[in-house]
């Protein structure tokens, strides 16, 4: 434990450990010292002179350095001016008046000041209601200014710095907090400021403008409405939206968020989500979120949902009861026997997957989940489990990046590995091309597409690189899919294992194995004993197939040519897809804003969501769907109240052992303060209230036997002359069906780029921009070619989700076309 | 008692009958005659405009956080100069009031910036059913004066770029 300290703020003692600034230990004690530009996860640079407080040291003669005494206590020696909080560090000794006349007076004209050219147009504003300077200047303002109301400067009140992000600039008060965001924790600076004194304005640096993933969050800790959101914009004010918790469902990270929503008279008087917050967590994703948890959450809401459950008569869907949708189905299931066919998403909660996999176990049938990905039986025996924080990564921790863009795949796990590495913690990262991370990786290893695994087991030699990872105190590998198949991938995740458990990095808190998933609740899927299966054409041949929370028609021609093939297609979802375009049975599951469930994040976190938003038309609940077929093929599983699915599950899943819905339901205190009273100080992410989730326990923590099987060698496709290298990439916004809704992301998602070396495309005679067709394995797509130096020549990188059907790396043809 | 009082009594009665024969009735022929209100009464709401027609209204919802009955409801939406509503960046897209909740007390009338609600002195209020009891944006606006001040209407760029307008020191 660092040194502690011990001052006096307003007559009280406080004990804080050395290096806390002083407003922080204000904060620390009760006592408020009114803040704009500073934040606590933000380094200080006192601009906005808000926190002018009296600071007073103890004396020390010059010529002894002994403390002066007086009155039995050592001297004060207070400043003759006002000092700011935010940049002063504590010292022992000290005494801090807050409250005196001279800091409140000092304190009401840097309000008086800072009001000088704000347009006070609070009704119109979207901060209006949660706005620091509002608050602040009730509690400290003068309530009346001495400037002439003509010498305001009128300045631009909408620029756009970017299709997300708008910027009023006669309300900003230049605290710079939304820069330092930027360039300190997200890494991008792709905002600054330009011009000087009043006319000191932010502007965009990137083209397209404000161009990060993390740009949501300047307008959470801006503390007055001059960063605005463009999907919030004039939604509603703050005081009228009701807060639910709920888990971000974009990617494994599981976000902590709070779901804002209203009644509204443009959805037809529906209740709707207006817009999403984070939730501060600081074991998962503290008190951010990114721009595609923040802004994709409109697929729930579209006009394409499934509302009534339908059976196929005379070749057409027909609306048909819940009773004779789940009896055909029932029966369809009964006769296949073992040629039953589970398909799940990880897009469905822990309740949901148990069901279905328990309902498949009990036909003898097969459980497959949906995924690119494989390698997730590792993650459960050598994952990570209690105790893993990435907060608590710094010195004598090494991470290990493979085959995974972080800043595209888990945005948020980006962040936190670049945080732990600037503590100090050894990162190692190989890819092979750049990714951001690069930047601040202690070791970078470039490979070539088809050696990740080679790359891994290079470990077990001697090396610099080799040598930091094994004499680290504590280890973490995250793994994801960069230019692998579900084959790859899972060769890859044996290799990482068989490293940890060599080296002896599992086990314990921070670590093991992570796994960068697709979705959100794939390592949920893997724990209930889900498998992926690399060909499913295979498997669906002559199968009754159940199909829940997946589109493989839309995703795939040649799965959906293999569903034709299937016996009878049941399918389960929240929207109208492709696959259920050619569905026997459709059943209308609810979104996860319409339910209660639990999902399992790549950390092996389990967390809880809630119901923010009644149900739409006659949809259930996938696990109570489940559980009706079930219950008319005469095997009862639990089905209507979510809780009791889930302690059923922790019964018979032995990494779930111990948990109920309370205990993912309890909460801790966290520094820094947000949300409350206290939004001036961390901003308006809402404090977590309704739970921060448990860890699972894996194999290696509970003492079992590991048994990691031998690394499979997969064999990597070679192009033959005239072919290229074709590798699927992970593009964080994509056409998914939960991204595709979001029309404010359109931009982002733009239209399908190959990415080729310059001098391949030039080898082709290709020039950027223009179109090639692509074709393998009976696949082919056209797409524009985007030039990019970092690709290794020879090969293409194909983002999945796009339009192409990529599965895993492939040798392909291209054509221009003109 | 005298055989005479009763019979006094009486007369007395009918001569303040007789009296008030003369005087002038207080009795309006409503609804053919309508009674004049004070100029603090308390009526149905009017929405108002500005002389150039443009809505007062800026959706700002103030006035929905301040009734006691929550009987207001706004939604609100972005002003374009090809599509003006009001002053500003901000518009009232729906503006409805339930006036079988509404209790006449006046705080969305102190609540709002720009004096745009304002309880008028219409008290004809009676309804068929409780949905026509919802008065809506349309039904609350003050007509316009002539057909041009229609709202929206295209104006000339960059000229309504404030919502809250200018508001003098009343001590001054």
């Amino acid at each position: 434990m660092s040194k502690q300290i011990t001052l006096t703020i307003d007559g009280k003692q406080v004990t804080v450990p050395a290096g806390t600034y002083v407003a922080d230990a204000a904060k620390m004690s009760g006592i408020d010292v009114p803040v704009f530009c500073h934040h606590p996860k933000l380094e200080p640079v006192g601009m906005c002179r808000m926190c002018l407080v009296e600071i007073g040291r103890p004396m020390r003669d010059r010529s002894t350095g002994e403390y002066v005494m007086e009155n039995g206590g050592p001297k004060i020696q207070f400043m003759p001016k006002l000092e700011t909080a935010c940049t002063n560090k504590v010292e022992e000794g000290m005494v801090i008046l807050t409250e005196s006349a001279k800091a409140m007076n000092g304190q009401k004209g840097t309000v008086e000041f800072l009001l000088t050219s704000h347009p006070l147009d609070c009704p119109v504003c979207d901060k209006g209601g949660e706005c620091p300077l509002q608050n602040l200047t009730m509690a400290h303002g003068p309530g009346k200014s001495r400037f002439i109301y003509d010498e305001k400067l009128h300045l631009d009140k909408m620029v756009p710095l970017g299709e997300l992000i708008y910027l009023d600039r006669e309300r900003c008060i230049q605290c710079a907090r939304c820069v330092r965001f930027q360039d300190e924790i997200a890494g991008d600076s792709v905002i600054g400021f330009d011009d000087r004194g009043r006319s000191m304005q932010i502007v965009s640096l990137s083209d397209p403008g404000f161009d990060s993933v993390f740009s949501g969050n300047t307008s959470d800790i801006c503390p007055v409405g001059a960063l605005t959101t463009a999907d919030f914009r004039f939604g509603a004010r703050p005081w009228e939206l009701e807060a639910q918790a709920s888990i971000c469902t974009q990617c494994p990270v599981g976000c902590n968020t709070t779901l804002n929503t209203r009644r509204e008279a443009k959805a037809g008087g529906n209740i709707v989500v207006k817009r999403v917050m984070p939730r501060q967590n600081e074991e998962v994703n503290e008190i951010w979120l990114c721009d595609k948890g923040r802004f994709a959450y409109h697929y729930a809401e579209g006009k394409t949902r499934l509302t009534k459950p339908q059976v196929r008569k005379d070749k057409k869907l027909a609306r048909a009861s819940w009773d004779a949708a789940t009896k055909l189905a029932a029966e369809k299931f009964t006769q296949a026997k073992k040629n039953f066919v589970v398909l799940a998403s990880g897009r469905l909660s822990n309740e949901d997957l148990f069901n279905l996999k328990t309902l498949s176990d009990h036909s003898k049938g097969k459980a497959y989940l949906y995924s690119h990905m494989g390698g997730g039986e590792l993650t459960s025996l050598v994952g990570v489990g209690e105790g893993t924080n990435f907060a608590d990564m710094g010195k004598g921790t090494a991470i290990v990046i493979v085959a995974s863009n972080l800043y595209e795949e888990a945005p948020i796990w980006y962040l936190r590995v670049k945080q732990a590495a600037e503590r100090g913690a050894t990162l190692i990262v190989l890819n092979p091309r750049e990714t951001k991370l690069d930047k601040y990786a202690d070791h970078v290893v470039r490979y070539d597409y088809g050696d990740e695994v080679k790359s891994v087991q290079d470990f077990s030699k001697k090396s610099k690189i080799s040598d930091a990872f094994t004499k680290a105190s504590n280890a973490v590998i995250l793994y994801g899919s960069e230019g692998l198949g579900v084959g790859g991938s899972a060769s890859l995740a044996t290799a990482c294992a068989k490293l940890l458990k060599d080296t002896d990095h599992i086990g314990k808190p921070n670590n093991g194995l992570i796994g960068v998933w697709g979705r959100a609740n794939d390592q949920g899927a893997w724990e209930m004993g889900f498998q992926v299966e690399a060909d499913l054409t295979k498997a669906f041949k002559g199968k009754t197939v159940y199909i829940v929370g997946a589109d493989p028609v839309g995703d795939d021609p040649k799965l959906a040519k293999a569903l034709e093939g299937a016996e009878f297609v049941a399918v389960q979802d929240v929207m109208e897809t492709a696959t259920t375009g050619i569905a026997h049975v459709v059943l209308p599951a609810q979104a996860f804003t319409e339910r209660e469930g639990t999902f399992t994040s790549g950390e092996r976190r389990v967390q809880r969501f809630y119901q923010a938003v009644p149900v739409t038309g006659e949809a259930k609940p996938d696990f109570g769907i489940t559980s009706q077929i079930a219950r008319n093929m005469g095997v009862i599983l639990e089905g209507t109240s979510v809780s009791a699915v889930f302690d059923i599950l922790v019964e018979s899943v032995k990494s779930f052992e111990g948990l109920n819905y309370a205990k993912l339901a309890e909460v801790r205190a966290q520094w820094p303060i947000v949300g409350r009273s206290d939004l001036y100080y961390g901003g308006t992410t809402y404090e977590n209230t309704q739970g921060m989730g448990v860890h699972l326990s894996t194999a290696a923590m509970r003492g079992e036997k590991l048994s990691i099987p031998r690394v499979q060698k997969e064999a990597s496709p070679r192009p033959k002359e005239n072919e290229l290298l074709a590798v699927p990439v992970t593009k964080l916004y994509d056409r998914g069906t939960t991204v595709a809704p979001a029309e404010l992301l359109d931009q982002r998602v733009g239209e399908l780029n190959i990415s080729l070396h310059p001098d391949a495309a030039q080898e082709m005679g290709v020039e950027a921009g223009q179109t090639v067709n692509v074709s393998f394995n009976g696949v082919s797509g056209e797409a524009a070619v985007k030039f990019d130096a970092t690709v290794p020549v020879g090969v293409a990188l194909i983002p999945r989700s796009m339009g192409i059907a990529i599965r895993e790396p492939v040798a392909v043809r291209m054509k221009y076309v003109a | 008692m005298s055989v005479f009082e009763p019979v006094i009594e009486l007369v007395r009665g009918l001569g303040t009958t007789i009296k008030m024969m003369f005087e002038k009735p207080v009795t309006f022929q409503y609804p053919e005659q309508k009674r004049e209100v004070r100029p603090r009464f308390r009526g149905r709401h009017v929405l108002k405009r500005y002389d150039n027609g443009l809505e007062k209204c800026i959706g700002c919802s103030l006035c929905a956080a301040a009734c006691p009955a929550d009987a207001i409801f706004v939604e609100s939406s972005e002003n374009t100069d090809e599509k003006r509503f009001s002053p500003g960046e901000r518009y009232a897209s729906t503006y409805e009031i339930n006036m079988l909740r509404c209790i006449y007390c006046g705080y969305c009338e102190d609540a709002c910036p720009t004096e745009a609600i304002v309880l008028g002195d219409n008290y004809e209020l009676s309804f068929y059913d409780r949905r026509s009891a919802i008065y809506t944006k349309e039904s609350l606006l003050e007509p316009v004066p002539t057909v041009d001040m229609t709202t929206p209407r295209k104006v000339e760029p960059n000229v309504y770029k404030r919502s809250v307008p200018e508001m003098k020191d009343p001590q001054k």
